[in-house]
């Protein structure tokens, strides 16, 4: 078994991480959509998506019987099972690997529930380091009034409720944000992370990472049966 | 509080759990180690018993029970579906689970925790399937310093009559067979269980295991087992 660290396999990963309505999705699935014509192999990974593993967190979720540590671990599990099943493989196949959300949401959300910072990087050691990192900056207020009333109903520790930190739903997601959001700045200098304004409009911040993302891909193989794709393939 | 509780210390390995005061941790933590087939759950079935009679209240626990994710990693097992860093957090996460919420609780309350196996075993199954070894005991800094480490030990010559003695056999797990280290069960289990008794005892200095010569009658290592558990237990009146 590897730590993988940083990979020398002919694909990238790019990955996006911000805090809820950063826009942060929007953002990677036009990325998706502009590597796909520009004929790269892409392949698009979603976090808490393992299958297995997924029950288990529904579980431990909908009992509420999830502690700060063993929410640190069953997230980890579920990254090192999307590693080893579904960013691995295709990084050694030479595809581009986008990403939502990746190891510094578990920093983030870890730390703010009070798991010690140096265990929780010292567990995600397995993971792979991306290509880049985009961090999607925006003040907590602008994100919130992107959400919340958006969304019919904030689950028990998507609002951090297992915190403690108010008796009100929408009052305790307001909060953990902010912490979470506090977390995702010291991580900034911490791990490189690429900062978009995200507070600009989707082109503007679109453009901008499409510029970033061009950079990397100089040696980046295209699929060889690509010629064409129809819009929404 | 009388005076040796006061003076019982339990710590972590590592940087351990948040939001657990461990001065409230009045119980004991005992932990019995070693392969598969060695006995492990024989001693604890007798221990407990005893350990009752002379009055004090007992959690017997054991692996892959977790209410958490027990169900999980059974599945994983038998799907074969998970690879080997997924399957050692999910181990780990099925530890943690335990831990936090039959242990310590157990713990917290002055029980003795009577632990068939503990991070030693999960430690040495990763180290095997080539986890780094800083990497997984740093995962595993989180676990609690049990008060007492036997570490039923064994050579792979002596598990083989007791793994064959038991309705099942040879295991698909107990033999290591997802590391394919030999063309059949008897093999592979030869190969997997010599390389778990190497980093076994390439522990027992690291994390003062006590070494209990399991290749006497299971008589005898209970007279040594009660011996050395009447020593832990003298502060606890």
């Amino acid at each position: 078994m590897q730590m993988y660290g940083d990979h020398h396999f002919p694909g990238k990963l790019f990955i996006v991480e911000g805090i809820d309505g950063s826009g942060k999705s929007t953002q990677l699935s036009l990325l998706r959509q502009w590597l796909r014509r520009e004929g790269y192999m892409v392949f698009f990974s979603e976090w808490n998506s393992s299958p297995l593993v997924k029950e288990t967190t529904r579980n431990g979720k909908k009992k509420q019987m999830l502690t700060p540590t063993t929410f640190s671990l069953i997230h980890a599990t579920d990254l090192a099972d999307r590693i080893e099943r579904h960013i691995i493989p295709p990084l050694k196949a030479g595809a581009i690997v986008l990403a939502d959300r990746y190891l510094y949401t578990a920093f983030a959300r870890d730390g703010a529930r009070g798991v010690s910072p140096s265990w929780v990087r010292e567990l995600y050691r397995f993971a792979v380091r991306p290509t880049l990192a985009f961090y999607f900056r925006v003040p907590l207020d602008v994100a919130m009034k992107r959400i919340l009333g958006a969304r019919a109903g904030l689950k028990y520790y998507e609002a951090g409720m297992d915190l403690e930190l108010s008796d009100d739903v929408e009052e305790s997601f307001k909060i953990f944000q902010g912490m979470i959001r506090e977390r995702y700045e010291q991580m900034v200098e911490e791990f490189g992370l690429t900062v978009i304004d995200a507070t600009r409009s989707i082109e503007q911040q679109q453009n901008e990472m499409r510029l970033i993302v061009e950079r990397e891909l100089k040696d980046v193989p295209k699929d060889p049966a690509h010629n064409f794709e129809f819009e929404g393939d | 509080m009388d005076e040796d509780v006061e003076r019982h210390k339990i710590e972590y390995y590592g940087e351990g759990l948040p939001g657990v005061d461990l001065g409230e941790l009045h119980g004991r933590l005992i932990a019995i180690e070693g392969p598969d087939g060695v006995g492990r759950s024989t001693q604890v079935s007798l221990l407990k018993p005893w350990l009752e009679s002379n009055g004090h209240a007992v959690l017997d626990t054991g692996m892959t029970r977790s209410a958490l994710a027990g169900k999980g990693v059974k599945q994983a097992k038998e799907g074969l579906t998970l690879g080997p860093i997924s399957l050692t957090l999910f181990y780990a996460t099925d530890f943690a689970d335990r831990l936090e919420n039959e242990m310590i609780p157990a713990l917290r309350a002055g029980f003795i925790v009577l632990t068939d196996r503990y991070i030693y075993s999960l430690i040495a199954r990763a180290i095997v399937r080539g986890s780094n070894p800083d990497w997984i005991k740093s995962v595993y800094g989180l676990a609690l310093k049990p008060d007492a480490v036997f570490y039923m030990r064994a050579g792979v010559a002596d598990l083989i009559p007791r793994v064959l003695g038991s309705p099942t056999g040879f295991d698909y797990w107990e033999s290591g067979m997802d590391m394919h280290l030999g063309q059949d069960l008897f093999d592979s289990f030869v190969e997997y269980q010599t390389r778990m008794l190497t980093v076994f005892d390439s522990m027992t200095e690291e994390y003062g295991f006590e070494i209990v010569d399991a290749t006497q009658s299971p008589e005898a290592i209970y007279r040594t087992l009660q011996h050395r558990i009447g020593r832990i237990l003298r502060g606890m009146s």
